[in-house]
């Protein structure tokens, strides 16, 4: 398969060139991530600028907080921080599912809205929403705000481990099933989706079509607190990660070969992407594009190299997400645009431009 | 040099006028109040009021209150400045919490309806009292809205005096709807995607606006808005078909009688269609008892139902 074999070549002239390049890359990264959280804390419909931002989180952590100030409080540390520290979380654990997902498949087209997790993350959700009051109403106090990421996360678990025992076969996973397997079972989730949207109220049905296009807008510190251990794991996970998902580019035989745990490895990479996009769909609806964008863009720039790649990605993913997410609430404030648009419009173009640059890839 | 001190007098006096009617302006008792969703808040301020969903915004402007609006939201569609002259905060199920607090509000006083449900949970921790006014669409419903509306805004006689007088319209449309017999079947249709309709079922608006104007609603069997297909709609045999004016309206008559299964019913035989400005149908508002009247004497013509007395916020 042609991608084994440019990838092969590619980790062949690897040279200290690169790692040097993707040390810089990764500095500049953490930088950039710093500007925009900067910059996501001191933008926004309201007039408060960079100062302010400061003196809020400077008076809070000092356990001062004037009464005049209680709007600016309210503003930056109840509102922006929430939103900004949601924001790192979701990108980081879109963009770092984006690439393990395509380590797994080999293949640079997987991303977890295209091949249909999000949509099984977001079934589950939406039975979360929709079923839970309706059926079970006692263990959703029960288990409180912890149904909907648990949910999420099994919904996406099943969809990844489907598409993976659809599209493997001896070893070996087909691009093209996999895309095709992965469209029937968005196109699945998504009808039990509808079916759960019809049966819903009037109230529900408004609420579910702006939650499906994603939203950052309802961050709050407990949300935030609820996914950052959902996306820990994957990322302290990392360093064990890199290289063998680097060994698993050659082929799962000759991984093998190189005394790579193949199949723990590839349970860890289903379980961690499960994990991201359950607990970012549980947070803030589906949001797509970040998962492919992102570590094309880095793979442009620090080649193929997992260790680099992984950290990068989550870097930027987070820093694309809060760009989007200043996007989403500055461009028609004091109303909001829901995120998955902004990404939507960012990415589906990005992605057009990719199969039009790098078309053999596909060839189904 | 005599004009001048006129002028100066006449300056002064300006100023003390307009501190007087700052004053009188902002109620200075702080008020606690027991909202829609039962949470307490305390009112203090109401001079710069958000008015999140259209029949707040109505109630506000019925009580001569829309100085004190600082912003609206989308579903605020009558009166048409409303939305003119005030920032738009977005539709009301997807208010951004930065954005509504950005217009630097005092109050905000939204409808039931308000969502995302996390963003109004934002916005209730907030500095800003967030008000939810209590809603059932019905005539009492409404009056206790608008007696809401009045007491949160520091104006509870005018609210008094203004669901007074709406609860004696909806009597007075009663009275003379006594004297009539029947009661066609009338069939919502929210609205027909191509030839995908949706129609009202029980518990919704439209069905309570069929019951005020005394006829009676073809779908009953679910409940919200629904599609239906067009056997429901034979069998449902609906006399009337009721539906919202759409702006740059091409005439929705012609294609719906053209639609196989309506054209089997005796609405589509008899060719009988109503519609109606869908706020103004469907917003249970101040305006809710005249949308009633008109309703009722397109769905009784031969009653000769007379038309209320005109109000100064109907018009």
């Amino acid at each position: 398969m042609a991608i084994a074999e440019s990838k092969s070549e590619e980790i062949a002239v690897l040279g200290g060139d690169r790692r040097r390049t993707a040390r810089l890359v990764i500095w500049l990264l953490v930088g950039g991530l710093a500007l925009a959280a900067f910059l996501s804390l001191s933008i926004g419909a309201t007039g408060f600028t960079p100062g302010a931002a400061w003196e809020a989180i400077w008076a809070s952590l000092r356990g001062a907080s004037g009464n005049e100030a209680a709007l600016r409080d309210t503003i930056i540390l109840d509102i922006r921080l929430p939103r900004t520290l949601l924001g790192i979380i979701i990108g980081a654990a879109l963009a770092v599912s984006g690439v393990v997902l395509q380590g797994l498949f080999r293949n640079p087209l997987a991303d977890p809205g295209l091949v249909g997790v999000s949509s099984g993350a977001g079934l589950a959700a939406v039975i979360v929403i929709i079923g839970i009051p309706i059926f079970l109403p006692e263990t959703a106090r029960l288990i409180g705000p912890y149904a909907l990421p648990v949910a999420a996360f099994f919904g996406a678990l099943i969809t990844t481990t489907l598409l993976y025992r659809i599209a493997t076969r001896a070893g070996r996973t087909s691009v093209a099933t996999m895309l095709l397997a992965g469209i029937a079972l968005g196109a699945l989730a998504g009808a039990l989706t509808g079916y759960l949207t019809y049966l819903s109220d009037d109230q529900q049905l408004r609420d579910l079509t702006f939650w499906t296009m994603g939203s950052l807008g309802g961050a709050t510190m407990e949300k935030v607190l609820i996914s950052a251990p959902f996306i820990l794991v994957a990322l302290i996970s990392i360093p064990w990660l890199a290289d063998r998902l680097d060994a698993l580019l050659l082929g799962e035989a000759e991984a093998g070969h190189l005394g790579v745990e193949v199949q723990t490895v590839k349970r860890l990479a289903i379980v961690i992407v499960a994990l991201s996009v359950g607990a970012s769909v549980a947070a803030a609806g589906p949001i797509g594009f970040i998962g492919i964008v992102v570590p094309h863009l880095l793979r442009l720039g620090i080649g193929p190299r997992h260790r680099a790649l992984l950290i990068g990605s989550a870097l930027l993913g987070a820093i694309l997400l809060i760009g989007a997410d200043i996007v989403s609430r500055t461009a028609v404030a004091p109303a909001e645009l829901p995120i998955g648009i902004v990404t939507a419009l960012i990415g589906a173009p990005f992605f057009l431009w990719l199969l039009l640059r790098r078309r053999s890839l596909v060839d189904l | 040099m005599g004009s001048m001190k006129g002028l100066q007098q006449g300056r002064r006096l300006l100023v003390m006028a307009m501190l007087a009617s700052a004053a009188l302006m902002q109620p200075a008792t702080a008020a606690t109040i027991t909202d829609g969703s039962g949470r307490q808040v305390e009112v203090t301020d109401t001079s710069r009021t958000v008015a999140a969903g259209g029949s707040v915004t109505e109630i506000l402007y019925a009580l001569g209150l829309q100085d004190r609006i600082v912003a609206v939201d989308t579903t605020s569609l009558y009166p048409a400045a409303a939305l003119a002259e005030h920032p738009n905060v977005g539709y009301l199920r997807a208010l951004s919490s930065e954005g509504l607090l950005s217009v630097k509000p005092t109050l905000i006083l939204a409808e039931a309806d308000a969502g995302p449900k996390d963003v109004v949970g934002q916005l209730q921790n907030a500095s800003v009292p967030f008000v939810t006014v209590p809603d059932e669409a019905s005539p009492e419903g409404i009056a206790e809205k608008i007696r809401f509306v009045g007491k949160v805004m520091g104006k509870p006689s005018e609210g008094e005096h203004l669901a007074a007088t709406l609860l004696a319209d909806f009597r007075s449309l009663e009275e003379q709807l006594a004297k009539v017999n029947d009661r066609p079947k009338v069939l919502f249709i929210l609205s027909t995607a191509g030839d995908r309709m949706m129609a009202a079922g029980a518990g919704t608006s439209a069905d309570e606006m069929i019951k005020l104007a005394k006829a009676e609603n073809a779908l009953t069997d679910f409940a919200g808005y629904k599609q239906v297909n067009g056997e429901a709609i034979i069998a449902a045999a609906p006399d009337v078909i009721l539906m919202m004016t759409r702006s740059g309206a091409h005439a929705p008559g012609e294609a719906l009688f053209a639609n196989p299964a309506i054209a089997q019913t005796p609405a589509g035989r008899n060719k009988r269609l109503i519609t109606m400005d869908g706020l103004y149908l469907l917003g249970f508002g101040p305006r809710t008892a005249h949308a009633a009247a008109t309703l009722a004497a397109k769905l009784h013509p031969d009653a000769a139902i007379a038309p209320l007395p005109e109000r100064p916020w109907t018009k």
